[in-house]
């Protein structure tokens, strides 16, 4: 089973290209020319429900960045519209008169998610791969350790309090670095499997001939082998914490310390809070709060779609890295 | 000398070393000699100890009456009082459906819609069309659920684009969505396959392309047309992914996505009796009502039970097929 997972992301880029062109004519009887008419409907009805479904998940992403480029009036009158009446910067504009806060969750972001990721990835990395050695004494004790952790959790009552009380996380930056994100058995369990399988068993032995240690073996031999495991693991933990706003949302009440996800749930609801208030707080308030709203949204999502396609199919791998062997 | 005592994989130390004196001494040397090893392993065994076996210990508070006055720990045991208070409101059965239902649902429209994804994906020859497609379905996929609270306000808020762009033109009166239950459930179904299943389809998709193309040219020979190829080919063949990654979502039945009932309904208080589930009933009596008794119940009671369903779904895969097991 282990060796075909790791062969799949080969398959895959090979694109495997079942010839049509070479159905033999002599065979096609009457049946099969009708069976040729089933196969073009079929095809119709393949294609429409494949581009459906892909422009269903472009389209929401489209109707955001025009909103956000939309006059704010017109969208009062006319909806959320992918043909604005008036395109406008103005929610752009006041964006940027309040950059300040912006850039500061920002800067929390990126901060949170580059020490969060490296952090994740060299505990997963240095986990894994002593669980991956079979003449590892007590290897199965540590596998199970891992592995118990994806079949039963204390939950979020415990969690909350173990964090604020003991480590007293609470409105401090740790909270969105430390509870839940770094270390997760899914992903040791994935490197340990592919430490396993990706790396020749004589490599490691004739190193322990020449008398490395195995901190030396890990580092100088082991790691330069796993590259495609470590961006795997950057990319996915790394998307972990920048998409958080779970443990901002639990353990932050300081506005100061948000990453930009949680002042997106706090925009939302805030503005959603101003809009049931009618019309004492949309006079008092000088904002486009509609296009605003939108705006927001695309300067928080912008930086994942701009490296999207760049990432695209490591994202592919990964899923095809992890999946195969849940 | 050192190489004599070397264990290959898989080998009895008893048969090389006799008594267990000598066993014993054996281990040790082991121990030692991958010390390094251990080492390495210390920050994340570190990590995981806090991060996921201190709570487990915390799980006892449902059983207590928490004091903040006194602490938690020095609060007095009251038995299963708080089970009690928790299975005689109407909530206890509200999200226990919920969250099952939900789950059901999503399990096996999932499955239909990833795998016909996966087959149509396979079936373009054009490379480019096919990552293409590939790239649009998994979009939804890393994208937070904030932002996607964010895509259905668009939509579904006051001045949506259904409201004033459909509703409106047609002379219907506008619906405030986010205060009427009814069009909840499809709205969540709608979004969650929306967002995860390009995932599986990607994994699907994968495991298609890994098949032999020469029985499917053995097919094509004998006159199998496209439809009969998936039908007495591909799907036979993909049964065990499917089988697989149902299987692990069955064993999650009983934990749900707390972005997707909390965020996307935008914690709506009107429609709680269709988003409400285990996990946003826990989060809600902790950090927003403060009934920490009934949320740290409700907590114990999704651990055991989804325990439970996770030990249980195992051993049917075990029973279906025993590669894939998760122990």
């Amino acid at each position: 089973m282990a060796e075909d997972i790791w062969g799949l992301p080969r398959i895959y880029g090979k694109g495997t290209v079942v010839c049509m062109k070479q159905t033999n004519l002599k065979h096609m009887n009457l049946k099969q020319t009708k069976l040729k008419q089933k196969i073009t409907l079929y095809a119709v009805l393949k294609n429409i429900s494949l581009w459906s479904f892909s422009l269903c998940c472009l389209i929401p992403f489209l109707l955001l960045i025009i909103s956000s480029f939309s006059e704010d009036s017109a969208i009062m009158r006319y909806g959320y519209s992918f043909f604005p009446k008036e395109w406008s910067l103005d929610a752009y504009i006041y964006l940027f008169s309040q950059g300040g806060k912006i850039l500061h969750a920002y800067g929390i972001s990126v901060f949170v998610t580059v020490l969060g990721t490296l952090m994740g990835l060299a505990m997963t990395l240095m986990l894994a791969y002593p669980l991956s050695r079979p003449e590892l004494p007590g290897r199965g004790i540590f596998s199970f350790f891992v592995l118990f952790t994806l079949l039963f959790n204390g939950g979020l009552v415990p969690s909350y309090i173990m964090w604020t009380t003991v480590f007293h996380l609470k409105n401090t930056i740790w909270a969105l670095l430390f509870p839940n994100l770094m270390v997760k058995a899914f992903f040791v369990i994935m490197a340990r499997s592919y430490f396993r399988t990706g790396i020749p068993g004589e490599i490691l032995e004739s190193a322990r001939m020449d008398g490395a240690s195995e901190l030396k073996i890990f580092v100088r031999i082991v790691l330069p082998l796993t590259k495609p495991l470590i961006s795997t693991l950057v990319l996915f933990i790394g998307l972990a914490y920048w998409n958080d706003w779970n443990n901002g949302l639990i353990y932050l009440t300081d506005t100061n310390l948000f990453s930009i996800q949680n002042v997106l749930n706090e925009m939302i609801k805030s503005i959603q809070a101003l809009s049931t208030m009618g019309g004492i707080a949309s006079s008092r308030v000088q904002m486009p709060s509609n296009t605003v709203r939108m705006a927001i949204a695309v300067v928080g999502t912008l930086p994942l779609l701009i490296a999207y396609p760049f990432l695209q199919k490591g994202f592919v791998k990964g899923i095809v890295m992890g999946g195969v062997k849940g | 000398m050192r190489i004599e005592y070397e264990l290959k994989p898989g080998q009895n130390s008893m048969e090389m070393s006799g008594g267990y004196g000598v066993k014993r001494k054996k281990l040790w040397r082991d121990i030692k000699k991958y010390r390094h090893l251990y080492l390495l392993m210390i920050p994340g065994v570190i990590y995981l100890i806090v991060n996921n076996y201190l709570p487990m210990a915390g799980l006892v508070i449902a059983f207590k009456r928490v004091n903040f006055q006194v602490g938690i720990w020095q609060s007095p045991w009251c038995g299963l009082e708080n089970f009690k208070y928790l299975f005689r409101t109407k909530d206890a059965w509200t999200i226990t459906r919920n969250t099952i239902a939900y789950n059901v649902v999503f399990i096996v429209l999932a499955l239909i819609v990833s795998v016909a994804l996966a087959v149509f994906l396979s079936e373009i020859k054009k490379m480019k069309l096919r990552s293409f497609h590939q790239a649009c379905i998994l979009i939804p996929y890393i994208i937070s659920y904030v932002v996607v609270s964010y895509l259905v306000y668009a939509f579904l808020g006051t001045n949506g684009l259904v409201n004033k762009g459909i509703l409106l033109p047609a002379g219907k009166g506008a619906v405030n969505w986010y205060m009427e239950s009814k069009y909840w459930p499809f709205i969540l179904v709608f979004v969650n396959t929306w967002k995860n299943a390009g995932y599986a389809s990607v994994i699907y998709l994968a495991t298609i392309l890994g098949f032999d193309e020469s029985i499917y040219e053995a097919a094509m020979l004998d006159g199998a047309s496209g439809w009969q190829k998936i039908r007495y080919l591909t799907l036979p063949l993909l049964k065990p992914t499917m089988i697989t990654l149902t299987m692990l979502n069955v064993g999650r039945i009983f934990y749900s996505d707390f972005g997707l009932f909390y965020q996307v309904p935008q914690n709506s208080g009107a429609i709680l009796d269709v988003t409400n589930v285990l996990d946003t009933y826990v989060y809600r009596g902790l950090l927003e009502l403060g009934d920490i008794s009934m949320s740290s119940a409700a907590g114990l009671y999704q651990s055991l039970v989804g325990f439970a369903i996770i030990l249980l779904a195992n051993v049917l895969v075990r029973k279906i097929s025993p590669d894939d097991a998760m122990f």
